[in-house]
């Protein structure tokens, strides 16, 4: 909580901000990133690491993910990026919506969505990160009006290189984590302290009396 | 409880629908410059009337064009890219004004945002390379640098520095009806769809 609240009032302070908004990449790919993490480690500090279900409202985590998501797609819109470098207004929105509507919904949703929904989330984001890169680097129009064409191409590249990473680091847990682990020293279980689909080995089959 | 988390999820969805479908005006554009197209093809802009200096060193307000279409465009006569297919249209505008009924009654401006460095001079030579007659198609520049920021403002131009001495701007043909207000924002390879629309 204490990380959370100190990596926001980092990310809030105008050099900070302002030098991670010059470029389209700081922009995108690290400021509102980073204020969705400060946003749920503060969640996490507050309300616990299994998540919060509450009173089934957000049951398997899925209202909570859908707003983290909803709220995600709008700051990833090239005009809402514009909006917030031109409007004090929207610049504050965003300062309080990434966290509060992007970090925190996701950090309690999270433990609580069952492994095929973060196995859904994690192909998604793969999947969108590499169609995005790609359309950011082919694109022949500037699609934010406040940001040069290179750092268009620029995101492009490095959400391309992020969609690489996770696809690896995926295909490496898959493996790790298969029915053939531990049998040779090359696939030895691999402890990953936030397993991408949560750690399955602890799901034990519940029997309902 | 599975009712209530399926509730929630679907009011969720339903509000987060809602809320893209606003900042996307209706699923219809998700840039800045596709959102002001929109909002100037709904609600028609005003213009600040600011005097401009044109290539022949002769002082005249925006106001001074109203009372015929006119269709303006901005650039830079150190542009490398894109300011060339504008010019290119505008040279494409010029012959088939010249040639249509009526035509002749429309107006050209090309409007440098450079005021560092388009100085009369600059704009007589460019405006002699490029063909613009001083009639019906003029080039020109903003004579108190002050108000330039207001008039790219109002026409929803973006100027940014490249680093190298040059900028980056977004290119579009506005088209500026008989009472001096911004009525469309075209493509900057659309005049031939701007010109039909004068003449419709």
């Amino acid at each position: 909580m204490i990380a959370g609240l100190a990596l926001y009032l980092v990310l809030v302070a105008p050099p900070i901000a302002a030098w991670l908004e010059r470029t389209m990449a700081g922009h995108m790919l690290l400021q509102v990133p980073l204020l969705a993490l400060a946003g749920g480690l503060v969640a996490r500090g507050i309300l616990g690491r299994h998540g919060a279900g509450l009173a089934g409202f957000n049951a398997a985590g899925i209202a909570g993910l859908l707003v983290a998501v909803f709220v995600a797609a709008v700051w990833m819109l090239p005009r809402t990026l514009d909006a917030a470098l031109r409007d004090p207004l929207v610049e504050a929105a965003k300062f309080t919506s990434v966290p509060l509507l992007i970090g925190a919904p996701l950090a309690l949703s999270w433990p609580l969505l069952p492994p095929v929904a973060r196995a859904f989330v994690w192909a998604n984001v793969i999947s969108h990160a590499a169609v995005l890169g790609w359309l950011y680097r082919a694109a022949p129009d500037r699609l934010c009006a406040r940001y040069l064409f290179d750092q268009q191409a620029t995101v492009g590249a490095v959400l391309l290189i992020i969609a690489a990473v996770l696809l690896f680091a995926l295909a490496s847990y898959a493996i790790a984590g298969s029915p053939w682990q531990g049998r040779t020293v090359a696939t030895a279980p691999i402890e990953l302290a936030h397993p991408p689909f949560g750690d399955i080995r602890e799901e034990e089959p519940r029997i309902q009396a | 409880m599975r009712l209530r988390a399926t509730l929630a999820g679907l009011a969720v969805a339903a509000a987060g629908v809602g809320a893209l479908a606003t900042v996307t005006d209706g699923f219809r554009t998700a840039t800045t410059d596709g959102a002001w197209r929109l909002a100037v093809a709904a609600r028609p802009q005003p213009l600040p009337d600011v005097t401009l200096v044109d290539q022949t060193g002769a002082t005249f307000l925006l106001s001074d064009l109203r009372g015929r279409p006119l269709l303006v465009a901005f650039f830079y006569t150190n542009c490398p890219a894109i300011c060339g297919l504008l010019v290119s249209q505008f040279q494409l505008a010029l012959d088939a004004l010249l040639e249509r009924p009526g035509g002749r009654e429309v107006r050209l401006l090309s409007i440098s945002f450079d005021t560092a460095r388009d100085n009369v001079a600059a704009l007589a030579d460019y405006a002699e390379r490029l063909g613009a007659d001083g009639r019906t198609w003029r080039v020109a520049r903003v004579a108190d640098p002050a108000k330039l920021e207001a008039l790219l403002d109002a026409f929803g131009v973006v100027v940014l520095p490249d680093g190298a001495g040059g900028f980056v701007h977004n290119a579009a043909i506005y088209r500026v009806d008989a009472e001096g207000t911004l009525t469309r924002v075209y493509d900057p390879d659309a005049v031939d769809r701007a010109i039909a629309d004068l003449a419709g």
